[in-house]
């Protein structure tokens, strides 16, 4: 019998290896170059002004994010709002109650598939329920938006990080007399609290970006927002509009929004993982 | 009234099993375990928990068939037999902590006291106050020591803050931990070594003042001084509770147990007085395991 070739083997090893090692090193390439690209345009336009003043109309130098800013911290807020509680409490269905009946399988599967609908469509959809019965874009319309698009991931990882929790401790507090609710607030809750909140930041990253739900719905606003029945001023569709628009002063401002959403999710991601490390370190 | 459902159990109970308490009752005295006869006569007088005809099933898988089982008042009851064989299954019913699991069922009678848990009428909050659990692996929870002891108390009683220092105080010297943890209440459970935690959960199961105390192994995940120093606990309990433990381990049951009960494969096969179980088991099967042929 021949024998394979020693030096043949080891050279493909490497090949691979090296490509793969390239591969997952343009991961970290890319994401570099998109926050260099976006610090060295959206940096000049940060400043005071930035943050406290309006929009300003086509042409006229000066103004700011301000608006905007307020406008996108109040439907990140009113989506947490809403979706989080229905999401959570959907998540501690699937893990302490009802995770393996047919409903359960169904509340589950519904929950994946509305995961995976494009968030455009969500936006028709708030478009369609709600925009065009009440006869105008407004920033509840936006919120429920996001709040829709929030819903499936807060419940996914609440009864992703509820089913880690071991069953001893269930049976734990079950076995001194605890009810199952209080079991699960007083023992189960605390246990995954980490896992919850990491949750929890990663969803408010992932709707802080999302401009096609808010298209159709908050629209946007050059005021600051004084009423959620009214267009809303939002950072990703101000971005949008402005980013495509032939005045510098607009663009430039689209940078810095750019900037600020960027970074803004950043911080949400690295506090995330602080969580997840702290929760790990304690076990 | 109660004594008599009882004895109707018991003749019921004669016909359909291999082991029967009713044939252990006769005869022979107490403290002295004759091998012929021996009467566990404190526990036919007043058991504090009797089994009658439990069933037990897995979904559509039987786990249990026909156990009859008397458990005495403040003694030690051992239960002891090859993995698998239903130890732990049976002591689950006595808190009817597997009603957590969808599919797991359970049929016959536990009378505790008299009257029998398994109807679906049973307040589980109360039947846990007075049947505490210690399970096998320590599972303290995500709060501080003080709170771990403190937490069945304030499920079941409204107390003051003094009171409830004070009262997780006594649980705590009652598990031989006080002076362990005395200066880091604060400090969490899961920073204990193992063989603390389980006291911690002997302390937490203590604090609400049961009648009854099961035991899943409880020293199987823990090293030998640290099972010392629960085993001698056992031994100081046994004054006030009546306590009923699954080992694996022979030697614990001989050492500690008044009481053994031998199962295989979800039979009761024999029940006796620790020492005529293993210095006579009537049971080929029992000698077989005791002497170490299989299991």
């Amino acid at each position: 019998m021949k024998k394979r070739s020693v030096l043949l083997r080891k050279t493909i090893d490497l090949g691979v290896n090296l490509a793969a090692a390239i591969a997952a090193f343009s991961g970290i390439v890319i994401l570099i170059w998109i926050l260099s690209t976006v610090i060295v345009k959206g940096a000049s336009a940060i400043d005071i002004a930035f943050f406290l003043q309006t929009t300003p109309p086509p042409g006229v130098p000066g103004g700011g994010m301000g608006n905007a800013i307020v406008g996108t911290l109040i439907l990140v807020v009113l989506a947490v709002l809403i979706g989080v509680p229905v999401g959570l409490l959907s998540g501690v269905y699937l893990s302490e109650f009802g995770g393996e009946t047919r409903f359960g399988s169904l509340v589950r599967f519904s929950t994946n598939v509305l995961m995976g609908i494009p968030s455009i469509v969500i936006g028709m959809f708030v478009y369609a329920l709600v925009v065009v019965p009440t006869g105008g874009f407004s920033g509840w319309a936006g919120a429920l938006a996001l709040a829709i698009l929030i819903l499936p991931i807060i419940a996914r990882t609440t009864e992703d990080m509820l089913v880690m929790v071991p069953n001893s401790l269930r049976e734990a507090a079950l076995a001194l007399g605890a009810a199952r609710w209080r079991t699960i607030l007083s023992v189960v809750f605390p246990a995954a609290r980490a896992g919850l909140v990491t949750g929890g930041l990663l969803a408010v990253a992932r709707i802080a970006g999302e401009t096609a739900p808010l298209l159709f719905t908050a629209l946007n606003s050059p005021y600051f927002p004084h009423s959620l029945s009214e267009p809303t001023a939002n950072l990703t569709v101000t971005i949008f509009n402005f980013a495509m628009s032939p005045y510098d002063d607009w663009q430039r401002l689209a940078w810095g929004a750019s900037l600020l959403i960027t970074v803004s999710v950043l911080v949400l991601n690295i506090g995330a993982r602080r969580l997840v490390r702290e929760r790990e370190r304690r076990k | 009234m109660n004594r008599k459902e009882n004895a109707g159990g018991r003749e019921e109970a004669a016909e359909n099993t291999i082991w029967n308490p009713a044939h252990s009752m006769e005869g022979g005295e107490t403290g002295n375990p004759a091998p012929s006869s021996p009467s566990p006569s404190d526990m036919l007088k007043n058991p504090r928990i009797s089994v009658r005809n439990l069933q037990f099933f897995y979904g559509e898988q039987q786990a249990l068939f026909d156990n009859n089982l008397d458990i005495a008042t403040n003694r030690i009851t051992a239960i002891i037999g090859p993995s698998g064989c239903g130890k732990t299954t049976h002591l689950r019913t006595y808190n009817r902590i597997y009603d957590l699991y969808r599919g797991h069922r359970a049929e016959g009678e536990v009378l505790l006291d008299g009257r029998n848990i398994l109807a679906p009428d049973t307040d589980l909050i109360e039947l846990r106050r007075k049947v505490g659990m210690i399970f096998q692996k320590p599972a303290p929870f995500p709060m501080s020591i003080l709170d771990n002891v403190a937490y069945g108390l304030r499920l079941h009683y409204k107390l003051s803050r003094s009171e409830i220092v004070e009262r997780v105080e006594k649980a705590l010297r009652a598990a031989a931990l006080w002076d362990e943890v005395k200066d880091k209440l604060r400090k969490p459970g899961s920073s204990l070594s193992g063989g603390q935690q389980q006291r911690l959960c002997l302390a937490r199961a203590l604090a609400v003042e049961p009648e009854v105390i099961l035991m899943d192994e409880p020293t199987s995940a823990i090293d030998p001084v640290a099972t010392g120093k629960i085993e001698d606990l056992m031994r100081q309990l046994r004054e006030r509770y009546t306590i009923v433990i699954v080992t694996h381990n022979m030697q614990q049951a001989a050492r500690v147990s008044d009481y053994t009960a031998f199962f295989y494969r979800g039979r009761i096969v024999e029940f006796g007085p620790t020492e005529r179980i293993f210095t006579n088991p009537r049971e080929k099967q029992t000698e077989d395991y005791i002497t170490g042929r299989f299991g």
